[in-house]
């Protein structure tokens, strides 16, 4: 909303020292969002004045058509002899009065006027247009002509009030009110404890039964019609240049003078209104729903089809206006046109005014609907004063009567659903409890009287709202006005006590350390954005049947070619870390813990729940029922070099291992050792990825796989030769933690190191051999490590070999050699019986 | 009395004269002074302490004197050895003492060379300052609440008193799930708020709550400058009996001081949202200069645009209807509310000048952040 200060002027006596900036700052204290105060005008120096053309030069011979002319200025120019001005405008005559700036003015923009030769003719100045004056919309196409009665030489400046402060108001969803000067001017007139000059107080006739026929239908949907009818207006009359001036700075383009009287009442009250044509208007009007598939042309020249949820307004021949939103071409209110044989002027002489209240919903839905939004669906859907109807019609006519030299017909018609002022319930310190302010009870009553409201009763006040806040319907409504108005600034600052608290849960601790761990690592966390292609399973290798395949889908997704969201991690990963590489960074890591999404195994539709009691526990278990899975994943992905080459020796590039290690990091967070198989899973190298496992309560579970990509993965995604990757279901980790930690009984006692090397098959996985040995040791082993695998000649083809140093130590003695190697011994049979391993060299 | 002993070898004799023995002892003190490094001294040790050294030999006569001659050879040969031993090992740590020197000067290493061997990680500032915040309220006895991403439109936006026609609810603003059959009314959609854990945490718990809930949110704007459709919020949430705006005036300056430091406050300006009534924006202090740029053009503030205020979010007191929705009684409890987006407070607080830096996942832009922010 553009509230001109000149304009708010005229409802409220502020201070003439009041500048736009000191309205704001009032403003925005009492709850409307002043954004900006506009300077129309600013640096802007006559002389700026009335001038009339004398003579026209068509010079030829230019790109485009240029006009030399003399103009009469009166004694602006200090001599009284004709202004030479070159103008490239052809949208006047000799005799028009146009608007003339001088040698020495300042237009908007810093623009220096001064005489200057130009098309071979000195220009002493300028014929200006209403771009040039920084007026706001226009429609000339040309330059400003200023109706005749205009004296030569008077001030354009004062003439135009080309210098005023708008205030731009971001009006919120609830304040419908204060999306008119009427509303605006009462906030102010509050912020300053001065009287509200009330433009909607007018006498307004007493409906009767002869006015424009109408006919409600739908009573719900319209509460409110006001008709009234004006005749005999002059088709030429033009608006007035205060009323162009004022919708122009209120945002809005003039038209015409019957179309912007009912612009400018809008503004001014508030209430949308509609000017139809009465000589088009066949018969009755009427209000009712529309016919599904009913067709309208709107004044966009949109032909529409309807919807039977529709409020229209119709005459005998069908739909003449979508209710509330727009009017139909077909009553259109005609541009005045010119006969060009007869000079006569032809245009809408007879009009009638709709001044109706619709239903907020309704109006809401159908601007959706047809993707149609207008100044009067902004206001219908935000809330009209429905007492406002008639006074806005009021006012409509008496400026068509006064501006266009129409004739108020006697008829007024007026349609009214009866209603009750509503009333609210409210214990006198209500606002108080709610801000924590002691106001007292006097405070909070005249408050809500400033707003209009009316208050009665003493603990308990019962309080009727005004017509125009329709958002007032419950106590903290109310609360909210007397806090705002006794100013949110002096709200005190006072801290809630909460019972004492537990911190994190193990689940966002373990969030946390998961996070820390991989960055300690020298991974760096690159959350990405969990929309995918469908493709893009395709792209990592995925089977047919692959259960990550099944997608949540949105219906209107960013972009059409990433519909769904993510069941990996991968995509978005391998995605930064091929930005990354080809921004140079070669040398890269990442990790990203996020949610991925499962279609629902019980689909179906989340259905809405009541929302005046608690849903039940059963009613809310069906919405989560719907509801994908959304397990949070941790995943990390590997490229270059792992360690640098630097001067302590040679680098080390990433790899498989390396993967595999991340994931363990991220399982030891868990608390938890991962177990590891030779596997085989899409995204990977077939020979070179881990699945890792997992034993909650006993039960192996697979929580995901780490190694080299495949390398189809790698060309398909872009990315550099041998890139690594893990991700693992961390909500499985999570559940499979054993909790806490149990202290080890620490032995003081000797260790013994034994050594063993091993051959078995290539195929055999270290994991095996690692666990036979383990069992074979039996309580006397306290650790073992592989030290070196090694293939060759001496293991012999398919062979390899691999070397273990086993710690022994007993809890309450030395152990003998004889006992240590006893242990090595069973745990050698152990892997032999288990693996086929055999002592190398035995 | 007994007569003197007649019976001495007058030769061995010789062997434990004074002179003698002060001749021995003063050689092998020249001797261990001329030894220039351990293994000469170790030479020297050998020859003037070993058991075939002088002394030892002449230690040995000792037995053959005669008793009373005894006490005074002993003492002289005892003096003189302890003497060469004390020399030994005086020179032993000399030595010891300047091959350690040596050796530590030959060892010593260039420790301005640059060891990036692994070069660091980092965690993504988004997720430490949204951890950060949430310390803050964790500290005063929160909880941090968490919920699901693709949510139920119950949740999201009716429990919150977001009607069926409130202009969020459309594809203008909100990611819609597609339903069973690709049905576009799943009343299933990507959460546009935290909120939702809101209601979850109400409908979890008995009051008191008292919740701060982190999360991913999503909305339909397209990435830019200054937009994200995916993007951090964190919402907190009290409900208690007897809570007001005050009170919640209290927590967001506890919360902005705790972030930029002391003397930060915020500003409540009054507006509407339907989930909370009295509902108000929320405003602090310009960290950076204070408000010292409002007015004096000479000293122009980029984080704030020399507006003296840095907006943060909106707030409020929980609207009743929020309560009802959720079990909890409205006429006994009372609640309040606020939310704010993280990127936004990383971008003015460490100056991001582009949305797109903390989408895109470059690590030149992360690294920097470090584990904590």
């Amino acid at each position: 909303m553009r509230v001109p200060l000149s304009w708010l002027r005229e409802y409220v006596d502020l201070p003439a020292t009041e500048t736009g900036r000191d309205v704001q700052a009032r403003l925005v204290d009492a709850g409307l969002e002043v954004e900006t105060v506009e300077q129309l005008g600013a640096g802007l120096k006559g002389p700026l004045v009335v001038g009339k053309v004398l003579t026209i030069e068509e010079l030829e011979g230019f790109k485009k058509p240029i006009r030399f002319c003399t103009v009469d200025v009166g004694p602006a120019n200090g001599t009284g002899e004709p202004q030479e001005i070159v103008c490239g405008a052809r949208n006047f005559a000799v005799g028009d009065k146009v608007v003339v700036v001088l040698p020495g003015a300042v237009l908007p923009g810093d623009f220096a006027i001064a005489a200057r030769k130009t098309y071979g003719k000195t220009s002493h100045g300028m014929i200006c247009s209403s771009d040039e004056l920084g007026m706001g919309p226009d429609t000339t196409g040309g330059i400003i002509v200023l109706p005749p009665e205009h004296e030569v030489g008077t001030d354009a400046i004062a003439l135009l009030e080309l210098v005023d402060e708008v205030l731009d108001i971001a009006v919120t969803a609830n304040r419908g009110d204060c999306l008119s000067m009427r509303g605006v001017a009462r906030e102010t007139a509050i912020a300053y404890g001065l009287p509200l000059r009330d433009p909607a107080l007018l006498d307004v006739p007493a409906p009767n039964s002869y006015g424009y026929p109408v006919k409600v239908a739908d009573p719900i949907g319209c509460d409110r019609f006001t008709a009234r009818t004006v005749t005999g207006l002059d088709p030429e009359a033009r608006s007035p240049i205060w009323l162009q001036r004022r919708l122009q700075k209120a945002g809005m383009r003039p038209i015409s003078l019957a179309v912007d009287i009912t612009n400018y009442v809008m503004i001014e009250l508030g209430q949308p209104l509609h000017a139809y044509d009465r000589s088009l208007v066949d018969g009755p009007i009427g209000v009712r729903r529309a016919e599904a598939g009913e067709l309208l042309t709107t004044l966009d020249g949109t032909k529409r089809k309807l919807d039977a949820a529709d409020l229209v307004i119709t005459d005998n021949r069908g739909p003449i206006g979508l209710a509330g939103v727009m009017g139909g071409a077909n009553t259109e209110i005609a541009d005045s046109v010119t006969d060009p044989e007869t000079g006569e002027v032809k245009g809408t002489t007879e009009v009638v005014i709709e001044a109706a209240h619709f239903d907020a919903v309704a109006i809401a839905r159908a601007a959706r609907r047809h993707k149609l939004t207008s100044e009067a669906s902004k206001r219908f859907e935000r809330g009209v004063d429905p007492q406002a109807a008639a006074a806005a019609a009021q006012r409509t006519v008496d400026l068509l009567v006064l501006l266009a030299g129409g004739t108020a017909e006697a008829g007024v018609t007026e349609i009214v659903s009866p209603s009750a002022p509503r009333s609210i319930s409210m214990r006198a310190d209500h606002p108080d409890r709610v801000a924590g302010v002691e106001y007292g009870r006097e405070s909070v009553v005249r408050r809500l009287q400033q707003v209009g409201c009316d208050a009665y009763g003493q603990d308990e006040l019962v309080v009727t709202v005004p017509s125009w806040r329709p958002d007032l319907s419950e106590p903290n409504d109310l609360a909210e006005e007397v806090i705002r108005l006794e100013g949110y600034a002096n709200l005190p600052s006072t801290l809630p006590k909460p019972p004492a608290g537990r911190g994190l849960t193990e689940r966002q601790r373990l969030h946390r350390r998961v996070g820390r761990a991989l960055a300690g690592a020298g991974f760096t966390e690159a959350p990405s954005y969990p929309f995918v292609a469908e493709s893009v399973f395709d792209q990592l290798g995925l089977d047919a049947g692959d259960p990550n395949r099944k997608v949540v889908k949105l219906v209107n997704p960013l972009s059409d070619e990433e519909p769904a969201l993510r069941t990996t991690l991968l995509p978005g990963l391998l995605a930064t870390l091929r930005r990354n590489v080809g921004r140079g960074s070669h040398d890269v890591a990442l990790f990203e813990t996020g949610l991925v999404f499962h279609p629902s195994s019980t689909p179906g539709v989340a259905a809405r729940l009541p929302v005046d009691r608690r849903p039940t526990d059963e009613e809310i278990a069906s919405l989560d029922a719907v509801l994908p899975v959304q397990p949070r994943h941790v995943g990390a992905v590997l490229a270059g070099a792992r360690e640098q080459a630097g001067w302590w020796g040679k680098g080390r590039p990433a790899d498989w291992a390396d993967a595999v290690e991340a994931a363990r990091a991220v399982a030891r967070e868990a608390g938890l050792e991962l177990a590891v198989d030779q596997g085989q899973y899409g995204p990977w190298h077939p020979g070179r990825c881990a699945e890792l496992y997992v034993f909650p309560e006993g039960v192996k579970t697979l929580v995901g796989h780490a190694g080299e990509l495949h390398p189809r993965v790698v060309k398909a995604f872009g990315l550099p030769a041998r890139s690594c990757a893990m991700e693992l279901n961390l909500d499985d980790l999570e559940q499979a933690g054993e909790g806490v930690v149990q202290a080890p009984s620490i032995s003081t006692f000797p260790v013994a190191t034994q050594d063993v090397a091993l051959v078995v098959d290539a195929s055999v996985p270290a994991a095996a051999v690692e666990n036979a040995l383990r069992v074979g040791a039996g309580e006397l082993l306290e650790s073992i490590r592989l030290f070196d695998v090694y293939s060759g000649e001496q293991t012999g083809a398919g062979k390899k070999s691999l070397a273990y140093a086993l710690r022994f130590r007993a809890a309450d003695r030395t152990l003998t050699v004889e006992e240590a190697s006893a242990a090595r011994d069973a745990a050698v049979a152990q892997a032999a019986e288990s693996t086929g391993a055999v002592l190398r060299g035995a | 009395m007994s007569a003197p002993n007649k019976s001495y070898d007058p030769v061995e004799v010789e062997a434990l004269k004074p002179e003698e023995i002060e001749r021995m002892r003063d050689e092998a003190l020249a001797a261990f002074a001329a030894a220039g490094d351990l293994d000469a001294l170790a030479q020297a040790k050998t020859a003037h302490t070993g058991g075939t050294s002088p002394l030892s030999l002449a230690n040995r006569e000792i037995g053959a004197l005669p008793p009373q001659a005894k006490a005074a050879a002993g003492k002289l040969v005892g003096m003189a050895r302890g003497a060469v031993n004390k020399a030994l090992a005086a020179r032993q740590a000399e030595l010891e003492d300047e091959r350690d020197a040596r050796v530590l000067v030959e060892e010593a290493v260039d420790v301005t060379l640059p060891h990036d061997r692994v070069p660091a990680g980092a965690r993504h500032p988004l997720t430490t300052l949204s951890e950060r915040i949430e310390d803050i309220f964790v500290a005063m006895g929160y909880e941090v609440a968490e919920g699901p991403e693709v949510e139920a439109e119950w949740f999201t936006f009716d429990a919150l008193n977001i009607g069926p026609d409130h202009p969020a609810r459309t594809e203008h603003d909100t990611f819609f799930v597609q339903g069973p059959e690709g049905a576009a009314n799943s009343g299933v959609v990507l959460r546009t708020h935290t909120s939702p854990v809101q209601i979850r945490s109400m409908l979890d718990r008995e009051p008191p709550v008292y919740v701060i809930c982190p999360g991913r949110v999503y909305r339909t704007d397209e990435l830019d400058a200054t937009h994200s459709p995916v993007f951090r919020q964190v919402e907190l949430l009290a409900v208690d009996e007897g809570l007001t705006m005050a009170d919640l005036k209290g927590t967001l300056d506890h919360m902005v001081k705790a972030l930029f430091g002391e003397g930060i406050e915020t500003r409540l300006r009054p507006n509407f949202f339907p989930f909370t009534e009295p509902s108000a924006e929320m405003d602090m202090v310009c960290y950076v200069c204070r408000g010292e740029s409002v007015g004096n053009p000479d000293r122009p503030c980029r984080t704030c645009s020399s507006e003296g205020w840095i907006e943060l979010g909106g707030c409020g007191m929980v609207n009743p209807k929020v309560l009802t929705a959720c079990g909890v009684d409205a006429e006994k409890y009372s609640g309040f509310a606020f939310g704010f987006g993280i990127e936004r407070m990383l971008m003015f607080r460490h100056n991001v000048e582009d949305m797109r830096d903390m989408v895109e996942g470059d690590i030149r832009f992360t690294r920097p952040f470090g584990m904590e922010i």
